[in-house]
């Protein structure tokens, strides 16, 4: 019994079938990988995992209950939190502010009325922010407006305001997109680091081969809107089917 | 006092004593007078109000008059019906305009940027006509709902016998004005405006508080990126449903204060022209800026009393120097900004703020602080970064 299952999950927009009958078991404190090419429906599958979308028909059950009908902040606040494929942070507040807000709501839930605590004195929720600021070695920078930092930074951040919620799941767009060599390995290192020291499952959409032969335990191949097969990295490189839909001619290796 | 980093009671201690000074310090331009000087402090009320919500959460009301005209209704209500103690008919004020809030706040924020503001202006618009129309009733249409000699008022006793009683705070008369003469001016000491600056510091203080709290941090979140707010576990509705509710208790408590000053309500108080004033109010003096709503107020407040009373005559007495047909030609077109016209005046300040200084008043106020402070330490170029930095940043004084 995986932590994320996807029992026949369908998804049509108009003439596009952008999901056809997936399925997908996602084991817990694993990484797993959801590779594709262009338009195979990696993105709407995650967000029916996220809630922005809703299947037509099919099952997204997580942890045994059902995601589907749910609200974006009620799925999160189950414990599935989601990096963008562009970083989504709050951009006029301090790098602090930014983690301090997902601590926040982790402990006081999806509403809290109080108008007359004071932020500074809520001393663990910023020795908390800072850890995780930290943790992906943003702390000298927490002062900034955010705005003003790279996009590379800016992906730290998300990652930082992530794990901030200490999710059960963690959900990530292609996290390296538009990233140098560089960039890209430290980013790996980065989430190498946070899957072997936290009990987080981690379901990654990625392009970039090289990320996800280096951080996946399993790899689930998305073509066209169906799962065309879900198998370990070894398998996946040899699969001439994964070749044929995918690796094919964009493999450059 | 605005680019440097002053504490949050050092601010608290610095604002009640200038609000205390007020009759002293606006008797030298002419503004000491009982009346306006009450508009600087109930329109501070009503503009720190709608910043809580403009200026945290970037949800633009264009109907917030609504409620403060049901405030001046709430009260004079009960100036009619229990008694001229100021005190319950504010309270009845703040909770009616609460009620008012809560209401169209939940229709309205089903939808956000242009929509919210069109629902919110078509709301006012309908409350304003319906004080005109089928609620004559309650609010009396255009006459305006005024105290009678025949009202019941049944917690007040003995009445003097044809004579309209005025709104007290435990027997302080609201008009009750004391003269003093200080360096040869004329200070004028207005129980009215005392009472009314005690509720704008109670306002800014809680203001303040909302800030600094986590909640504020929430409503500062809606406003940079709801969508990032959502997938991290935060229901935003109620956030910006509880601030639109506060802003609009707040516009009740002006307009409550607005009777209790003046114990009149009529339906020109909740006109389209009049939510559209505290916006100006708001984006002027610094929306998102603690300080900004009230100084842009007073200043529009202060603005419209002097500029509306120009006309004409007075314009071509200011360039009776000049020759003939010149000073005649300047003084024709001055003329129109003056007087009536007045508002062109203002329009023509405001376009100059919102494309030169689109923090408002307020960061024109930190640049030249921070401008004299540069010229003041040259050498700590640290600090010079971190004053660029703070300019950006939205949550500063």
């Amino acid at each position: 019994m995986g932590i994320l299952e996807v029992q026949n999950v369908n998804k049509r927009f108009g003439g596009l079938q952008a999901l056809d009958d997936v399925n997908l078991n996602v084991e817990e404190g694993t990484v797993h990988a959801i590779i594709g090419p262009n338009g195979a429906g990696k993105s709407t599958l995650l967000n029916c995992f996220v809630g922005r979308l809703t299947p037509d028909t099919g099952t997204v059950m997580f942890n045994g209950q059902s995601l589907i009908g749910r609200k974006p902040h009620e799925i999160n606040q189950m414990g599935v939190s989601r990096v963008f494929q562009t970083p989504e942070i709050f951009s006029d507040l301090t790098i602090l502010e930014n983690v301090m807000i997902p601590s926040f709501a982790k402990r006081d839930g999806a509403f809290k009325l109080s108008p007359f605590a004071a932020v500074k004195a809520e001393s663990a929720i910023r020795d908390h922010a800072e850890e995780m600021l930290g943790q992906v070695g943003m702390l000298e920078k927490r002062n900034m407006i955010a705005s003003a930092m790279s996009r590379g930074d800016k992906r730290r951040l998300e990652m930082a305001m992530c794990l901030a919620q200490d999710p059960k799941l963690l959900l990530l767009d292609e996290p390296t997109a538009g990233m140098a060599r560089a960039d890209t390995n430290a980013t790996i290192d980065l989430l190498k680091q946070i899957a072997d020291t936290r009990p987080i499952t981690f379901v990654v959409i990625e392009h970039d081969m090289h990320v996800v032969f280096s951080l996946a335990d399993r790899i689930s191949v998305l073509a066209q809107g169906h799962v065309i097969v879900e198998d370990d990295p070894q398998n996946i490189k040899g699969n001439p089917k994964v070749r044929e839909a995918y690796l094919g001619d964009a493999h450059d290796d | 006092m605005f680019g440097s980093k002053i504490s949050d009671s050092m601010l608290m201690i610095l604002f009640v004593i200038v609000v205390a000074l007020v009759p002293l310090l606006a008797a030298p331009f002419g503004a000491g007078y009982p009346a306006l000087m009450q508009f600087f402090a109930i329109f501070g009320i009503f503009a720190i109000g709608f910043n809580i919500l403009f200026g945290l959460t970037g949800y633009l009301s264009f109907g917030h008059a609504a409620f403060l005209g049901v405030g001046s209704y709430s009260a004079v209500w009960m100036f009619k019906l229990l008694s001229m103690n100021v005190l319950p008919a504010l309270f009845l004020s703040v909770i009616i305009a609460g009620l008012f809030a809560l209401v169209i706040g939940f229709v309205s924020l089903r939808r956000s940027g242009i929509y919210f503001s069109i629902l919110t202006l078509a709301f006012a618009q309908m409350s304003y006509k319906l004080a005109y129309s089928v609620l004559t009733p309650i609010t009396n249409g255009e006459t305006g709902l005024q105290l009678a000699l025949d009202d019941p008022r049944i917690l007040d006793g003995e009445r003097v016998a044809g004579q309209l009683p005025s709104p007290t705070f435990f027997g302080l008369d609201m008009n009750a004005t004391t003269d003093v003469a200080v360096l040869g001016m004329d200070v004028q000491l207005n129980v009215g405006y005392f009472f009314s600056a005690a509720f704008l510091v109670l306002a800014f203080w809680i203001a303040m508080r909302i800030f600094r709290s986590p909640f504020g941090l929430m409503l500062k979140a809606v406003k940079t990126n709801q969508n990032r707010l959502n997938y991290t576990g935060v229901n935003t509705r109620p956030y910006t449903l509880a601030a639109f509710v506060i802003s609009g208790m707040y516009a009740g408590l002006a307009g409550g204060l607005l009777a209790c000053m003046d114990p009149l309500a009529g339906a020109e108080r909740m006109v389209w022209t009049a939510s559209g004033e505290v916006v100006l109010m708001t984006i002027l003096g610094g929306a998102g800026t603690l300080l900004g709503p009230i100084i842009g107020a007073s200043v529009i407040k202060f603005a419209e009393a002097k500029l509306s009373k120009f006309n004409e005559n007075v314009v071509e007495a200011w360039f009776s120097f000049l020759p003939e047909g010149l000073g005649d030609s300047i003084a024709f077109v001055v003329a129109k900004f003056v007087g009536d016209g007045w508002h062109l005046t203002l329009g023509l300040v405001f376009m100059l703020v919102v494309t030169f200084l689109p923090g408002g008043l307020v960061e024109g106020a930190r640049r030249i602080g921070g401008y004299l402070g540069r010229r003041g330490h040259k050498g700590d170029l640290d600090k010079l970064g971190s004053n660029v930095q703070g300019g950006k940043s939205t949550t500063a004084e």
